[in-house]
């Protein structure tokens, strides 16, 4: 990794950008209809691939934006980012 | 398989030590089995070892895709404690410590189990009260420890650091005598050993790639090594538990991170106890070797691929030398990652999942190897009699539905 190119500032050191978990997790509409299962599965349940995930980084040391990205979590390469709402 | 003793010692002296029988067999897999455990780690062969030992389960496989003890029980920084806040945690772990005291003993194998005692370092006045909190509940559930001031720390371990001028002074800590270390790979080898002992087989170079099932009933698996059909499947690992659990078709409140660790060069006894700190991050203890092992933080992001950051080191042991300025000059000989499945809890999930006889046993996160023997054992009752224990009841998945949740999260002394 050590370097990640934040789609709003370019390319950056790795220590700029904090890690904010998996992409693409939508909040449900009509959450007062939820069963507890289903409360679960949006809150705790992940992919956590091996392989290429989807996820949201913070450029915490930059200009505070969040974005998407998509890694590879075994050898950690990131093959894009893009902005949220885009699609990679 | 002949017992170690002084006299096998001395018998095998007389040949050089070169006709020692191989500890566990390599035995080709059967097709079917009463039980088959899914991973070689310590966790791994202490579950095959008990349910052969407790509940008299001989006709078992444990299947691991490397070598045995090769992945995070061969990795970690090898401390044991028990000194957990929530009464749940609590009583795992202090069953564990429990078998721990015994261990070489049952084993017949020195795991050279060494109880030196653990400090968990307090730098604020919010530490301390959470180290007083964490102490009053230990001692309420039988465990020691007591509360220690920056002064008896500093008679104690006459290199640390307890200038109060610094960025994060050391105010005090908490210390559990009985806490200490031991040899990782023995756990691993002790354990196969034993269980190989009862019959159990021990199935290395095997990884699973799919989890049969029929009628929502577990019925094997399919390994590289071909079909092995068994009733009860358990799983037991870690960082790979996602990816098992898809092949079972549920999902898991896993994410695995990689976490790393690094031994310095051998120096001369300089450090007879284990330290740990939470809020600076960093722990350590010096081996028998005379190594300084010492281990980092999680990366934040998700990886399996059992390396880490270079700011994740740099972090630690910027830590390290604040702590002992004496080991700034000390070299760093090796430095490795694991893969740790860390829950939202920071605690292990322990039990029965969608599929019947099929069990898993992970989310250890940070800190499993001090839980071996009683992951193991608790997990080893799950297998066999196809219920939780009650000791590993309030760690089952469905916690994450019901909302039963035991935080220990910055709760514990949560380093590792």
């Amino acid at each position: 990794m050590l370097l990640i190119e934040c789609p709003y500032c370019g390319e950056r050191d790795e220590t700029e950008f904090s890690y904010a978990g998996e992409a693409h997790i939508a909040r449900p509409l009509e959450t007062e209809k939820l069963n507890d299962a289903e409360w679960a599965d949006y809150l705790f349940m992940r992919k956590n691939p091996k392989g290429a995930h989807r996820e949201q980084w913070l450029h915490a040391a930059g200009c505070r934006r969040y974005f998407n990205a998509e890694r590879d979590t075994v050898n950690y390469k990131v093959k894009s980012t893009y902005k949220i709402g885009e699609q990679s | 398989m002949s017992k170690y003793s002084i006299f096998s010692l001395a018998r095998n002296a007389m040949s050089y030590h070169q006709n020692w029988a191989a500890a566990w067999r390599s035995p080709e897999p059967k097709q079917q089995y009463d039980a088959i455990i899914i991973g070689g780690g310590g966790h791994g062969l202490a579950t095959a070892y008990y349910m052969a030992k407790e509940h008299g389960m001989t006709n078992i496989a444990v299947l691991e895709k490397g070598w045995i003890g090769g992945g995070n029980t061969g990795r970690n920084t090898t401390i044991v404690r028990s000194n957990y806040l929530w009464d749940e945690s609590a009583h795992l772990y202090e069953k564990s410590m429990k078998l721990w005291e015994g261990l070489s003993q049952d084993l017949n194998y020195n795991v050279m189990f060494s109880q030196r005692g653990v400090y968990n370092l307090g730098h604020t006045l919010q530490d301390m009260r959470d180290i007083q909190r964490r102490v009053n509940a230990n001692r309420l559930n039988g465990i020691d420890g007591h509360v220690v001031s920056a002064q008896e720390i500093k008679a104690a371990i006459p290199h640390i650091n307890i200038d109060q001028g610094c960025r994060y002074p050391i105010l005090g800590a908490s210390f559990q005598p009985r806490g200490g270390v031991a040899r990782h790979d023995a756990v691993a080898w002790g354990f196969a050993r034993g269980a190989d002992r009862r019959g159990v087989d021990i199935i290395q170079n095997c990884e699973v790639t799919s989890i049969l099932q029929e009628n929502g009933m577990v019925t094997g698996v399919e390994t590289s090594r071909g079909k092995i059909m068994a009733p009860k499947v358990g799983v037991v690992v870690a960082g790979h538990c996602s990816v098992l659990a898809d092949m079972a078709g549920f999902r898991m409140p896993i994410e695995s991170h990689p976490l790393q660790a690094l031994v310095s060069e051998p120096i001369k006894p300089i450090l007879d106890t284990v330290v740990m700190s939470n809020a600076v991050h960093g722990y350590v203890s010096q081996s028998d070797k005379g190594d300084l092992v010492i281990g980092a933080g999680i990366d934040s992001y998700n990886g399996y691929g059992q390396r880490g950051s270079f700011s994740g080191i740099e972090h630690t042991v910027s830590a390290i030398v604040e702590l002992f300025p004496i080991f700034s000059r000390v070299r760093m000989n090796r430095q490795w990652g694991g893969i740790v499945d860390t829950a939202p809890d920071a605690c292990p999930i322990i039990g029965n999942t969608p599929v019947k006889g099929l069990y898993f046993n992970c989310g250890w996160g940070t800190g499993g190897f001090k839980a071996t023997p009683g992951s193991g054992w608790v997990f080893a009752h799950n297998v066999a009699t196809g219920e939780p224990h009650e000791l590993n009841r309030p760690f089952a998945l469905d916690r994450f539905v019901t909302g039963h949740l035991i935080d220990e999260h910055g709760a514990a002394g949560v380093a590792h």
